[in-house]
């Protein structure tokens, strides 16, 4: 059997947040009524023209010069034409062969090999509208009609292309993990997959290691998250694997990635592949943007994200995967600042961020800025534990319920009672109630058995939800298993 | 005593300003001549008394009230059917937009409300303004003025047909080929391609994109330049506007052409397929212009022979994609019983769309298409390059350019239109201006042998509408009043 390569290169889109579309006036905010945020431009109205947004002109510049591109001198708009109800001229307005963008590069740690992936372009377009299809399945197929949301239409998109350098999920997780890192600090987008603000195509094909040629490569659609990256590649990995091992060819074609069941479908097939009859929007005119204005957008570059991450590192002595963590985001960044300014050592601020926070977060699908326990209150959590007023267990499950209700850890720890007990009373009252209903456990210990006492002390544990003071329940328990 | 409707804008003006006639009388005699005649012309494909009356009532209480005012405040305008106005039925002179009402205004439509320039109707024209003669109208062609079993020229046919007509002193077409200047030679009336970026084209439903102009036709030089000032401007809404301050056109006209260089391009003068009648009017008129002290040279242009083919591949393939949208998804003509969105738009689009329509969706469907691309949209790229080299040359002889606007006068409904390459060869002489984004002009050298108008074109570099309209009102003045159209009589 062939030792196999993976070779997969990702095009990555990205929703400004700008505050206007790419070509007219209209609000770009998420989720309103259908059909509110829209004008005679983004309907494509008869006699309507497109006038470019100078900012997300900028917010490209900035994406490309964070990504070490060259910024070109001179570049184009055209049009890609193709039928398609959600988009409302029929052609969508984009890069073709002169993008603003062009040689850049973006580095990828995966374990301590540092993978440098080359980006071919980046590139602005517009964003289409939103199709819903009315009927049983939800789906095109069988729908009884169609409604178009024109919200979206018009938004602006870049596509950022990286060359097929990347060679494996993990890779291309990280690649993207890093990326999306990136444009959050630029606070040039939301980038939340699962609201379609950044969304992924992936190219994949396989060739024996050591070979120079490329194989057949299969692009895949549909990547929600970069979880379904991961996956979807995986499995396109072993079906190519498969199909080559069998002697059999792997067909160029779009794929679908179905995130039920984790494998792919054939959408279309090459010779199914639109002709797009590119050719220069004459609506509007070149971008030749003067050096000045380049230099002006990168003295708007921040720190980025690589930078940052050495920096709190040293700074704090934090492990690698922790000041990544904090730093993945300025809004993490300026959470992990507020439990500093609260008092919170930097590790136990790190290792509660990467740790139940990012837990939570996960659970919730959210993003640290939609944290619903702020930094204030999870440092007094903090303050509890080492004041022994919780143990650390329960601070956690207080954390994460604190979290799932929207109220404050703890509150939660009030509510149902977490507190640690350290009352020599309360425990003395619980550790004789646990010796006379375990006659034989305290005969065997005081029969030499000692590690009867773990056992003992477990059942403590148990009588008082894990509240009770381990060294009080500890000292308690000696002194009455001696005393009689 | 002339009727009110004989009269050019800028009398109006004056007449309107100096409360010697009413705004709203105005806009009534030119409403009640529409009535009277436009069943035998079909000038409009929709008429707007009750806005006119409304922007002719808000004139005359301005006038009331003292204020000053525009020029044209009060004078009518018929806009050509391709311009939106808010909540005004809007064809194209197409079937698949027949009952598309647009949500908003053109930018020349708000220039013209602010000027106080009544919009007495939309004019017929050629579907999508494709075509030489309104014959290509989803509701029948506009006839000819001079002579009713003739075409008026297109594609801006109803708007030269109701200027001429004395249906409206004003009129606003689009000029991609020649659409502007061909009708305005056929009808006899003065009709202006203004440089590429000098009116907004926002608005202004697309043929294509990189050749559309909107621009006057008026019955004087005078009127046509007080009408340009009124429309020209940047447009923050048109990426492709031009951002320079509009000249007073008006003031410049009567400065002469003494010792201006005018370059007769030889190639137009006796070129094949141009009607002697033609000849013998424009070399009257470049007498004319030599006596009021021109110096009149000759010119040939090489490249010119191929602006014909390089425009049918250019502006066909704009069309291609502006004509894309109307695919029975959000407005115009939607065909039932589909049964999915496919065949929707296919049906949608077959039975919306005429013939020319359909012709030019293909030729500009199939310059795009992968692997032809370079041969075809490439190569008539490169022609357009070469013809705004010509040009660049033939300016560094001469001030102007000066030819026919259009090989022949106003030829028989029916006569060519069944012959499309006929058809084209209406607009070898006005094409090239378009691919060079220049400006250019025709005006009535008087009348052929046949009895009917023919237009001196004078053209110039972008943004010489000035130059132009001081040797096309000299040569106007010159040339002295020209015969009226027969239905000036019949009426």
């Amino acid at each position: 059997m062939t030792d196999y390569e993976a070779v997969i290169g990702l095009e990555v889109h990205v929703e400004l947040s700008t505050r206007s579309k790419m070509f007219c006036g209209c609000p770009t905010t998420f989720g309103g009524e259908p059909n509110t945020h829209t004008c005679p431009v983004c309907l494509g109205q008869p006699g309507s023209l497109p006038v470019p947004n100078k900012r997300a002109i900028e917010y490209l510049m900035l994406i490309g010069l964070a990504l070490d591109c060259r910024v070109a001198p001179y570049s184009l708009f055209h049009r890609k034409n193709y039928f398609y109800p959600d988009m409302p001229k029929n052609y969508q307005i984009s890069q073709y062969d002169l993008p603003l963008c062009i040689d850049g590069h973006l580095e990828v740690d995966v374990d301590e090999t540092k993978t440098r992936v080359g980006i071919t372009r980046a590139h602005m377009e517009e964003d289409t509208g939103k199709s819903l299809h009315v009927g049983a399945t939800g789906r095109i197929a069988g729908a009884k009609y169609s409604l178009i949301d024109y919200n979206r239409a018009g938004i602006p998109l870049v596509e950022v292309v990286s060359e097929p350098d990347i060679r494996s999920p993990l890779e291309a997780q990280r690649y993207l993990t890093e990326l999306r890192s990136i444009l959050s600090t630029l606070g040039v987008s939301d980038v939340r997959m699962e609201e379609g603000s950044m969304r992924c195509d992936a190219n994949i094909s396989l060739r024996a290691h050591g070979a120079a040629a490329f194989g057949t490569k299969v692009e895949v659609k549909n990547l929600n998250s970069i979880r379904s990256v991961s996956r979807a590649l995986t499995y396109e990995i072993d079906r190519q694997q498969k199909a080559l091992d069998a002697g059999d060819k792997v067909v160029q074609e779009t794929r679908h990635f179905d995130e039920n069941t984790g494998q792919t479908h054939t959408l279309r097939s090459k010779e199914e592949a639109f002709d797009y009859r590119y050719f220069p929007e004459p609506d509007l005119v070149p971008i030749e943007p003067p050096e000045g204005w380049i230099d002006e957008v990168r003295a708007q570059m921040p720190e980025l994200p690589r930078a940052r991450r050495a920096r709190i590192a040293a700074e704090h002595e934090l492990t690698p995967e922790q000041a990544a963590f904090v730093a993945s985001s300025p809004s993490s960044v300026e959470y992990f600042d507020a439990l500093l300014a609260e008092g919170t050592p930097a590790r136990d601020a790190a290792v509660w961020m990467a740790g139940e926070l990012a837990r939570a977060l996960n659970t919730a699908g959210e993003t640290i800025e939609q944290a619903r326990v702020s930094a204030g209150d999870l440092a007094r959590l903090l303050d509890a534990i080492k004041e022994g007023r919780v143990t650390l267990n329960s601070a956690k499950k207080a954390f994460q319920d604190a979290y799932t209700a929207g109220k404050t850890p703890l509150d939660i720890v009030e509510e149902k009672g977490l507190q640690q007990v350290s009352d020599d009373s309360a425990i003395t009252a619980v550790v004789d109630e646990v010796l006379a209903t375990n006659q034989a456990e305290v005969e065997r210990f005081r029969a030499g058995e000692e590690k009867v006492f773990k056992f003992l002390v477990g059942q403590v544990m148990k009588a008082t939800k894990g509240q009770a003071s381990p060294q009080v329940v500890d000292r308690v328990l000696r002194e009455r298993l001696s005393a009689s | 005593m002339s009727e009110l409707w004989e009269l050019p804008a800028a009398e109006l003006g004056t007449k309107i300003a100096r409360k010697e006639t009413s705004a709203r009388d105005v806009v009534d005699a030119h409403l009640s001549r529409i009535e009277a005649l436009d069943e035998s012309v079909n000038a409009f494909l929709t008429l707007t008394p009750e806005l006119a009356r409304a922007t002719a009532d808000d004139v005359d209480r301005n006038v009331s009230a003292g204020e000053k005012l525009g020029p044209l405040a009060g004078v009518p305008l018929a806009l050509k059917d391709i311009l939106c106005i808010d909540g005004v039925r809007t064809t194209a002179g197409s079937k698949i937009l027949e009952n598309y009402k647009p949500p908003y205004d053109a930018t020349v439509v708000q220039k013209l409300f602010a000027a106080g320039v009544p919009i007495i109707g939309k004019a017929n024209m050629d579907e999508f303004a494709m075509g030489s003669s309104t014959e290509n109208s989803a509701y029948g062609p506009s006839r000819n003025p001079w002579d009713l079993a003739r075409v008026p020229g297109g594609s801006s046919g109803g708007s030269s047909a109701a200027v001429s007509a004395g249906f409206a002193p004003l009129g606003i077409g689009t000029d991609t080929g020649g659409s502007i200047r061909q009708p305005a030679s056929l009808c006899g009336v003065v009709g202006v391609k203004p440089t590429y970026g000098l009116v907004s084209r926002y608005g202004v439903l697309a043929f294509a994109s990189s050749l559309d102009q909107v621009g006057p036709f008026a019955r004087t030089v005078e009127d046509a330049a007080l009408l340009l000032e009124v429309i020209a401007g940047y447009d923050r809404m048109d990426a492709t506007s031009i951002r320079q301050p509009v000249p007073q056109y008006r003031a410049a006209l009567d400065a002469g052409v003494k010792g201006l260089r005018i370059g007769v391009v030889s190639d137009w003068i006796e070129g094949e397929g141009v009607q002697p009648g033609v000849t013998q009017s424009i070399r009257a008129a470049i007498d004319a212009l030599s006596g009021l002290g021109a110096e009149i040279g000759e010119i040939s242009l090489p490249s010119f022979r191929y602006a014909l083919s390089a425009y049918y591949l250019i502006a066909p393939a704009e069309c291609s994609s502006n004509l894309a949208r109307y695919d029975g998804v959000r407005w115009g003509l939607r065909a039932s019983d589909a049964k999915d969105v496919v065949e929707m738009n296919v049906r949608s689009r077959t039975a919306g769309f005429g013939d020319e329509v359909k012709r030019r969706i293909m030729l500009g469907t199939y310059a795009l298409s992968a692997g032809y691309y370079d041969a075809y949209y490439g190569k008539a790229q490169q022609v357009r390059t070469l013809v705004i080299r010509d040009f660049e040359k033939a300016y560094e002889r001469f001030d102007v350019l000066l030819g026919p606007t259009s090989p022949t006068t106003a030829f028989k409904i029916g006569e060519k239109a069944d012959d499309p390459l006929a058809m084209y060869l209406n607009d070898v002489f006005t094409i090239p201006s378009n691919l060079a984004g220049a400006a250019a002009i025709s005006v009535p050298s008087g009348l052929a042998d046949d009895g009917l108008p023919v237009g001196l074109q004078l053209l110039g570099p972008p943004m010489s509408e000035e130059l132009l309209f001081k040797v096309a009102y000299a040569y106007e003045q010159a040339r002295g009043p020209i015969a009226t159209p027969p239905l000036w009589v019949n009426a």
